[in-house]
């Protein structure tokens, strides 16, 4: 009895840590990020920056934006974004309610309709060409439109609306509501917690989308965070000799002075950050909504 | 005969009497709100359907003076082509190589997490862990790559500089073709360890209690009951997920080679999405580049079906 007392505890000590360990793997990638962005940048390029900030200043965040095209590309991250998840939010609950009427016409050819579409795809080629041929290369639409409709979050409304009582709705009809009206004013209020889901899910893929600026975009207009910051991580050290031209010789303060370095662990928190501010207050959402695409998808 | 058309005819009034309580009365009546529909749907037919008519261009020697219609047909022209390419066996070997790789750790690594943190009875201690693990997740493989040369570059990687200052020599972990292996499996086994735990522990809550409590009576330690009960009842789920991540192996992320790979390693980086992009979108050479896209298609699809197969012939429920 009491050797196998003992066992458990060097198990649980042993589990504990492991856990302990790997969750430190998780988080200490972005402290070490941010300490090297607020640090002197000379002690940081030289990699002396390891466990804590030295010489705290902030010119690094400033600095950033003073690089071509980073504050446009954080408009065009943060429109896409919003724009993208309202639009995507808007049309995966209405058609998620239709979806849940019986009395729809061709419902189910519809919904197989929608549903094959997740797991076929013409690949990429194809693709490119269908956008090339709608003009949406070089275009901001090509981010929004085809996101637009999402056969998975459409499952996930789907599925929690059927979970809702029906009684409510069939006691708005007898006063006269219409299916608008129903959705509108029953709807849209009790299906808030998987719309929360689907808009968090949404707005991190707009946010962290890369591939499709890479596939269709060359207009330096339209280029997102994700691949300003792609391009920065190759050529970093260009980018902090125009640094230094543009400062000139007014800023001979070597310690704060943009660096390849700085320039990359600066753009690189800037593109995390929004991701890690959100993250504390979405990460109860997501768990309870993919779980239901699960029991179901 | 006679009797089969009866059937028929009756199944012919009963199909028009569902209708007309169902259907056109509906669609009379809710015209606006099947307009309303019709948008969504067109966009499923544009952005998903439509492009599948491209994959003819698998078939067709295509010249963009000509258009995608007057190009000639070809035959398999194109896809003998692809094979005698010298890059199509390379891609095939290393997208094999790494997905498989990948399927070995970052397959097995959720469930081993899972049942650990189901022996973890501090609620706190969990909840604070599960949320941290699932962190990477919601990362970009670019954010992701960003860190991993800050963390593993040999020039100025902090790892790198950390060995160093206790005494030993710079490490190349990405800038060496098989260091750049090993980092690509591990950062990936970072990315998705967390996150592939949510449906492994979802199905151990459904686990009845009183398994482990006939276990317990039986006299069986943390670590049989682990093997014993646990394991056999998730069994579904992982056979399930195993089956659906088959048709990864010879396909996988375009993105996480793409953000990982740097130019002075180009052994293993050439996999069959990333030669895709290049002979297509940079080298315009889209017949090819759609030949190859449907040959990953196909494969992906039929080791799906022979996966199917086996784990049914293995008395399991396969997914189909």
């Amino acid at each position: 009895m009491v050797e196998k007392k003992e066992k458990l505890g060097i198990f649980q000590i042993l589990n504990y840590s492991g856990f302990a360990l790997f969750t430190l793997l998780c988080i200490f990638p972005f402290y070490y990020l941010f300490i090297n962005t607020i640090s002197n940048n000379d002690l940081s390029s030289r990699g002396l920056v390891l466990f804590y900030p030295i010489d705290v200043h902030f010119t690094n965040y400033m600095d950033v934006f003073k690089l071509p095209g980073l504050g446009l590309a954080a408009f065009v991250s943060l429109s896409r974004t919003v724009i993208g998840t309202a639009l995507t939010v808007f049309a995966s609950a209405f058609l998620g309610y239709l979806f849940t009427k019986n009395e729809m016409w061709g419902r189910k050819f519809w919904y197989r309709f929608l549903m094959i579409s997740m797991y076929f795809n013409a690949g990429l080629i194809p693709w490119y060409l269908t956008m090339l041929n709608l003009g949406l290369v070089n275009n901001f639409l090509a981010y929004i439109l085809p996101a637009i409709v999402s056969p998975f979050f459409i499952i996930l409304v789907k599925t929690f609306i059927e979970a809702t009582p029906i009684s409510l709705q069939e006691s708005a009809q007898i006063d006269g509501a219409g299916y608008v009206v129903i959705f509108a004013k029953i709807i849209l209020p009790l299906s808030m917690p998987i719309l929360a889901t689907i808009a968090i899910f949404a707005a991190v893929g707009q946010w962290n989308s890369f591939t499709d600026t890479l596939f269709l975009v060359t207009d330096q207009k339209l280029f997102s965070l994700q691949f300003i910051l792609y391009r920065y991580m190759n050529e970093a050290t260009s980018l902090a000799q125009l640094m230094k031209q543009m400062s000139g010789s007014a800023n001979m303060d070597l310690a704060n002075m943009a660096t390849p370095t700085s320039i990359r662990t600066t753009v690189s928190m800037v593109v995390v950050t929004p991701i890690l501010l959100v993250y504390p207050f979405f990460q109860r959402f997501f768990v309870k909504g993919i779980m239901i695409g699960a029991v179901k998808g | 005969m006679r009797a089969a058309a009866r059937a028929d005819a009756t199944v012919a009034s009963l199909h028009l009497k569902k209708e007309k309580k169902g259907g056109f009365y509906f669609l009379r009546r809710d015209w606006q709100l099947y307009a309303l529909l019709l948008i969504p749907l067109t966009f499923v037919l544009i952005f998903k359907y439509a492009p599948m008519s491209g994959l003819m261009l698998a078939f067709k020697d295509y010249k963009v003076a000509r258009g995608f219609w007057g190009s000639e047909w070809v035959g398999f022209e194109v896809f003998q082509q692809l094979f005698a390419k010298s890059d199509f066996g390379r891609a095939v070997r290393n997208t094999l190589m790494l997905n498989t790789l990948d399927l070995m750790f970052s397959f097995t690594m959720p469930i081993v997490l899972a049942l650990l943190l189901n022996e973890i009875k501090g609620v706190v201690f969990k909840r604070v862990n599960q949320t941290l693990l699932y962190l990477p997740h919601f990362l970009s493989w670019v954010i992701i790559g960003a860190i991993a040369y800050q963390l593993l570059g040999e020039g100025s990687g902090m790892i790198n500089n950390v060995i160093e200052q206790l005494g030993g020599n710079r490490i190349p972990f990405l800038q060496n073709d098989t260091n750049w292996l090993f980092s690509y499996i591990a950062i990936g086994v970072w990315q998705s360890m967390g996150w592939g735990t949510i449906i492994y522990l979802a199905a151990i809550s459904g686990i009845n209690p009183e398994l482990y409590e006939a276990a317990t009576v039986d006299g069986a330690g943390r670590l049989r009951k682990m093997w014993n009960v646990t394991l056999p009842s998730i069994r579904v789920t992982i056979v399930t997920l195993l089956i659906l991540s088959l048709g990864h192996v010879m396909g996988g992320s375009f993105e996480r080679v793409f953000a990982l790979a740097n130019k002075a390693t180009t052994e293993y980086t050439t996999t069959i999405p990333v030669l895709v992009y290049r002979w297509g979108i940079e080298g315009g050479n889209f017949s090819r580049a759609t030949a190859l896209g449907l040959f990953q298609a196909i494969i992906g699809l039929i080791l799906v079906l022979l996966a199917d197969r086996i784990a049914k012939k293995l008395g399991e429920d396969g997914l189909i």
